[in-house]
């Protein structure tokens, strides 16, 4: 090899570096790019517009429980109290749905309680500085307990998952673009301006980042974090009510299985759980890499524990590249 | 064999060290003989530590070669040296807060006997060995440190500003302990900002200036000039005379933009009132832990006082969080980069950062109005931001300019800078200088401490001198020489007699100026990198 | 100079101020036995039938979050965090039942030993990732909790398989006194004759130092990456010897985790243990799960919905750490 191949193969290998560092997103897609041209050689003629319809519905929840983590993670935080508001919310709309006010009502109380249980938390993280995971943790507990309590005062009444959440959460637009979408994009478009865009945004980054330099610059910590965790127990209602749709059941347990690769998706899309680093592109990216990886090892014949570890070790593997990319050399 | 080829006991040649955009060390040598007392000299920031850490392999260097007894060593890590019989007491204390002396003792295999007999040494008797280290007071911390460090009898100490937080007694003790280890084969390294010190305990002296070493003398009376001269290099020669004073006068007919009556904080500040006024820069003077962090953390919102009044703009104020003096119009530049700077955001965001904070202000941005604002202030203060994705690639300099910047983009009503300069390179120092002068001349209040006294005769309209917790001396500006405003730092009459310690440290400080403050810098006082960016432990 | 007034030294030596000064250091966790004392007497109140049976009830429920609970304090003491346990103690659990079924008591007691050994394995494999990648501990156990629950279905898709009988007897019943159940016993042995040798050992001090600053235990030759390996091998263990228990307990293998993982760092952290490392011991987290559960049974006592027994768990989890947090801001405001 001549030198200047070599300093050529060098010179991409640090525009990766600092392609990953940077931009993480454009890395990412190559990967769910990769995953789909396999996907593709495994099965040919599975991918079509109806494939990628099914793919993205079922991103979408995943995506916003990520976001959540997203959220949190960049203040150095962690919500793990997600799958227990989500569940809670999707169990709430349905056992309302014979109520006078019907599911609007369902869908209000839902968000309402899951708003007033972030609350709670942003105060205990924020004011009296819990660490969020414990924090988080709890709150679960609280909403968990809470929820079953529900479920026994609520067995007579009898209860389904509205139609109106079936329709958003699992329909599709000429058996291709889910409903869920006319949901996520907003949702989406909000996040990415907030936090490229507000004040509030950059607030976010810089608790993460230096508490005290964002302290000494005048922030006060504690209103960032109770509006965020009042925001992160919204969306996980949200995403709660969007499975309960697509799943066509309502549990207190629903979202449970979702909790990890929430924050499995987040870490994938480059948001470091110190905090300071990161963005919600990165995150949906890694939502639709994971759903893709399911599908997969689906196609490929490969059961559920086979998944669970390649799914585990992609995690491993993908974070330990950005530590690589990220840490001063 | 070799070492009696050499001679030499410890030796290191060229050494470098590169953090990010930060050089620490860039070429420095160091040779210690047998059974002598090095001096390790040079400015705050000039590479001490770190050639210290190098030495005892927790650090690793980028380059140059070490030998002990003339045989080359890669030392991997500081229980490897320590095996090898180089021990560091470092700058900051290394003993396990969570666990008791005793534990922290079997952690190092020290031996208990010999370590009483020099903690009784060194002063400190009837130690319970089952305190938590985290209890124990910090000039304990030091001691028990030290102790540790001559219990196993290491070839070559290094004591990293060891007397820095010490008291005089204790200090006393140290540099007897350091007489009595030295001796046969056993040399030591002593890193100290005192020249009293240096002159009574050492034999030679290696000067590092900005990572070099600029020079190796042999510590005799009248070798102090000499060891200043080479630590300071052409700095006195470099510096601008900042011209043009206009603001004594126009001070006396405004309302003060500040006015502190009686302030106090727990026993560090006792009475401290003082008025600064539009158009003035004030200096602080005082050598360290007289309170002037307090005074500064009070103004800056951090800390409340336990009484006393300050009044801004005439009418009285109180702040419970930093938010508030900023709303008052009091904003702060701390000396310590690592705690004002978001180190993975770009320049941008750190500048903008106080633009966001309240929560009115939490909506959108205007981008355009806001890349002005910006632009503008790193223009004016010369920031080089081409490599401005993440602050923490940026040289100490610029980094220090950011946080400056922060506050200039807004329009500055009154800046109180903590030794700003602490650190960053002499063409640096002259922006800050200039650039504070010029937010003075245009109605800013400016309070400046400073550990640099040669600072205050540039930029400053006058000084106050604090000690003890209290204002003790005004001076003017242009009588402000090193020399007046170390007499008054250490409280003293230039008319009285001088303790003898101090005499002869203000007599080797007259020739030129060293730091006030480094002549008692605690441990905490330097930059202290944040823990994941700690390359010492991420191996 | 005056720069430094501060009282140098410190009080003098004495046996009094040592046992106080144990005293103050163990005070979380002698505050958790009083409460688990006065729960005991509260529940024979509110229950006067509550006897012999209850008891034995308490120590074999306890048993498997017990264990976590330990491989949890094990690692928070070092400084980091494992979400795998329950996924650890799911795959010993299973993995034990599967060889042991229908095999004689000998076999049984190897397979013990092998799945002890497995636990000290997977555990290092941990430990060994979170040094090598330098990826915050929290990401890398979570990914490895993926992999061992994979591990576990892949051994058995369905819970089944069995216990040896003596495995399950060494954990049910009485132990001589029917007041005494064996769990509980088997519990504190487990734990003492594995944690308090470590505990006193150079290895157990290095353990407390990584975890109470790292830097300081780097300075002092503590080798920073094969203690933190040997925190998660230990875990590790631990979390097997849950899985034992839980397959003593319920005589099966099940590969599904069940809630381990999160419920052991809440009881580590009621148990005295700071989530910032280098504080607490593993025995307060034993004591906070015996106290949740009697919390659990006096709920039933009281005839109140079980389910506030979850809701009280997170109201005290969350109590006690802001009121840790008001005092310690009022401690440092004095
Ligand atoms: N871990 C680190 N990361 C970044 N910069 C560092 C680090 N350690 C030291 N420095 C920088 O290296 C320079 C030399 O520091 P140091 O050796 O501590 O100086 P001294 O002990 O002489 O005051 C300073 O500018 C300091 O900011
Ligand atoms: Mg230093």
């Amino acid at each position: 090899m001549n030198a200047s191949a070599r300093a050529n193969k060098w010179l991409t290998a640090v525009t990766w570096r600092r392609l990953l560092r940077d931009r993480p997103i454009v890395p990412l897609m190559g990967l769910l790019a990769i995953l789909v041209l396999v996907i593709e050689l495994a099965d040919p003629g599975i991918v079509s517009p109806e494939w990628t319809g099914v793919i993205v519905r079922a991103s979408v929840p995943l995506a916003i429980l990520a976001g959540c983590q997203t959220l949190t993670m960049l203040t150095g935080g962690i919500d793990l109290s997600v799958a227990a508001i989500g569940s809670m919310a999707g169990f709430v709309t349905a056992t309302l749905v014979h109520s006078p006010g019907g599911v609007a009502e369902g869908i209000i109380v839902a968000l309402a309680a899951a708003a007033l249980a972030g609350l709670l938390t942003g105060i205990g993280v924020g004011v009296f500085r819990v660490h969020p995971l414990i924090m988080t943790l709890g709150m679960s507990f609280v909403v968990l307990g809470l929820s079953n309590v529900w479920q026994l005062q609520m067995v007579q009444t009898g209860a389904g998952v509205p139609d109106s959440l079936r329709w958003i959460g699992s329909s599709t637009l000429a058996q291709v673009v889910p409903y869920n979408l006319l949901v996520f994009i907003p949702l989406t478009l909000l996040i990415l301006l907030g936090l490229r865009r507000t004040g509030y945004g950059r607030l976010l980054y810089a608790i993460g980042d230096n508490p005290v330099a964002a302290r000494l610059s005048g922030t006060r910590a504690w209103q960032v974090l109770i509006v965020l965790y009042v925001i992160s127990a919204v969306m996980a209602a949200i995403a709660g009510l969007l499975i309960s749709g697509l799943t066509n059941t309502a549990s207190v347990s629903l979202v449970d299985t979702s909790l990890l690769p929430a924050v499995a998706a987040a870490v994938i899309g480059g948001t470091s759980i110190l905090g300071g680093r990161g963005g919600f592109g990165g995150t949906i990216v890694g939502a639709l890499i994971l759903t893709v990886l399911t599908a997969l090892l689906t196609v490929l014949g490969l059961p559920e524990p086979t998944r669970q570890v390649v799914f585990g070790s992609i995690i491993v593997v993908v974070a330990a590249a950005y530590t690589r990319v990220t840490s001063e050399s | 064999m070799t070492a009696t080829a050499t001679g030499l006991l410890l030796e290191a040649t060229d050494v470098s060290k590169i953090y990010g955009a930060v050089v620490a060390l860039k070429a420095a040598s160091l040779a210690v003989r047998p059974g002598e007392v090095h001096a390790l000299m040079g400015a705050n920031g000039a590479g001490k530590s770190t050639l210290v850490k190098i030495l005892t392999g927790a650090v690793h260097p980028d380059s140059g070669r070490i030998a002990v007894r003339g045989r080359e060593r890669t030392v991997h890590s500081p229980g490897e040296a320590r095996r090898g019989g180089l021990v560091s007491v470092y700058q900051e204390p290394s003993l396990i807060p969570d666990l008791d002396i005793r534990a922290n003792l079997r952690l190092t295999d020290t031996p208990l006997e010999p370590f009483r007999h020099w903690l009784t040494q060194l002063g400190i008797e009837n130690l319970d060995l089952s305190s938590m280290a985290r209890r124990l007071p910090l000039a304990t911390l030091r001691i028990v440190d030290l102790a540790r460090a001559l219990a196993i009898e290491p070839d070559v100490l290094m004591l990293d500003e060891m007397t820095a937080a010490l008291p005089a007694n204790l200090t006393q003790r140290v540099l007897e302990a350091v007489a009595s280890h030295r001796g046969g084969d056993r040399s030591i390294i002593f890193i100290s900002h005192r020249l009293i010190e240096i002159a009574s305990v050492c034999d030679r002296a290696t000067v590092l200036r900005e990572g070099e070493t600029v020079g190796v003398v042999d510590v005799t009376p009248g070798s102090e000039e000499r060891i200043i001269e080479l630590m300071l290099g052409q700095i006195a020669g470099e510096m601008p005379a900042v011209a043009g004073r206009t603001a004594a006068h126009r001070a006396s007919v405004t309302t003060p933009r500040i006015s502190v009556r009686g302030l106090a904080s727990g026993t560090k500040l006792q009475d401290v009132s003082f008025e600064l006024h539009p158009g003035e820069v004030l200096g602080v003077v005082a050598l360290e832990g007289q309170g002037q962090d307090e005074l500064f953390d009070i103004l800056a919102g951090s800390q409340r006082p336990s009484s006393g009044e300050l009044l801004v703009d005439g009418s009285a104020a109180s702040f419970r969080h930093p938010a508030d003096a900023i709303r008052a119009g009091l904003v702060y530049v701390a000396a310590d980069r690592a705690e004002a700077l978001l180190m993975q955001r770009s320049v941008r965001e750190n500048i903008a950062l106080p633009f966001t904070t309240r929560v009115r202000r939490w909506g959108l941005i205007d981008l355009r109005a806001e890349r002005e604002t910006v632009d503008a202030a790193v223009s004016r203060l010369q920031i080089d931001a081409r490599a401005g994705n993440e602050v923490r690639r940026l040289s100490g300099g610029n980094q220090q300019k950011v946080t400056i910047a922060r506050w200039v983009a807004g329009g500055v009503r009154t800046m109180l800078c903590f030794d700003p300069t602490r650190g960053i390179d002499i063409r640096t120092k002259q922006q800050i200088y200039l650039l504070l002068r010029d937010l003075a001349e245009a109605g800013a209040a400016v309070l400046l401490y400073t550990s640099e006294l040669k600072e205050v005769q540039l930029v400053c309209d006058r000084a106050i001198v604090i000690f003890g917790g209290r204002v003790v001396e005004e001076i003017s500006g242009t009588d402000a020489d090193e020399a007046t405003l170390l007499r008054a730092a250490y409280h003293l009459r230039s008319d009285a007699a001088m303790p003898e310690a101090v005499a002869a440290e203000t007599v080797a400080a007259e020739t030129v100026a060293p730091r006030a403050s480094d002549a008692a810098n605690g441990p905490g006082a330097e930059a202290a990198p944040p823990e994941q960016a700690d390359p010492e432990t991420s191996r | 100079m005056s720069a430094v007034t501060a009282p140098v030294g410190a009080p003098p030596a004495n046996p009094a101020r040592t046992v106080m000064s144990w005293a103050q250091r163990s005070s979380w966790a002698i505050g958790l036995v009083g409460l688990l004392a006065i729960l005991l007497v509260f529940t024979k109140i509110i229950q006067p039938s509550y006897g012999v049976a209850g008891i034995q009830g308490l120590g074999i429920s306890i048993l498997p979050l017990g264990f976590a609970a330990v491989a949890q304090a094990v690692v928070v003491i070092a400084g980091g965090i494992d979400l795998s346990i329950g996924s650890m103690m799911a795959l010993t659990s299973v993995i034990a039942a599967t060889l042991m079924d229908g095999q004689s008591a000998e076999f049984g007691l190897a397979v013990v030993a092998g799945v002890l050994v497995l636990g000290l394995v997977l555990g290092a494999i941990n430990g060994a990732l979170v040094v090598v990648t330098r990826v915050p501990d929290i990401v890398v156990t979570l990914a490895m909790s993926f992999v061992w629950a994979g591990f576990a279905l892949l051994v058995r898709a369905a819970p089944g398989g069995a216990a040896s009988p003596w495995l399950m007897n060494l954990v049910i019943g009485p132990f001589g006194n029917p007041w005494i159940p064996k769990a509980a016993i088997v519990l504190v042995i487990v734990v003492a004759v594995i944690w308090i040798p470590i505990a006193r050992s150079r290895m157990g001090l290095s353990l407390y130092a990584v975890g109470s600053n790292q830097l300081a235990a780097f300075r002092s030759g503590v080798p920073i990456g094969r203690t933190k390996i040997v925190a998660y091998a230990l875990t590790g263990l631990f979390a097997a010897v849950g899985g034992l228990a839980l397959t003593a307990s319920t005589s099966i293998g099940t590969p599904v985790p069940g809630p381990y993982t999160l419920e052991s760092v809440a009881a580590v952290v009621l148990g005295g243990v700071s989530l910032a490392g280098g504080r607490g011991g593993v025995f307060g987290p034993v004591v906070a799960v015996m106290v949740l559960q009697i919390i659990q049974n006096d709920m039933t006592f009281l005839s109140f919905d079980p389910n506030f027994a979850l809701v009280a768990q997170g109201v005290i989890l969350i109590g006690v750490l802001i009121l840790g947090s008001v005092l310690e801001s009022r401690r440092a405001r004095r």
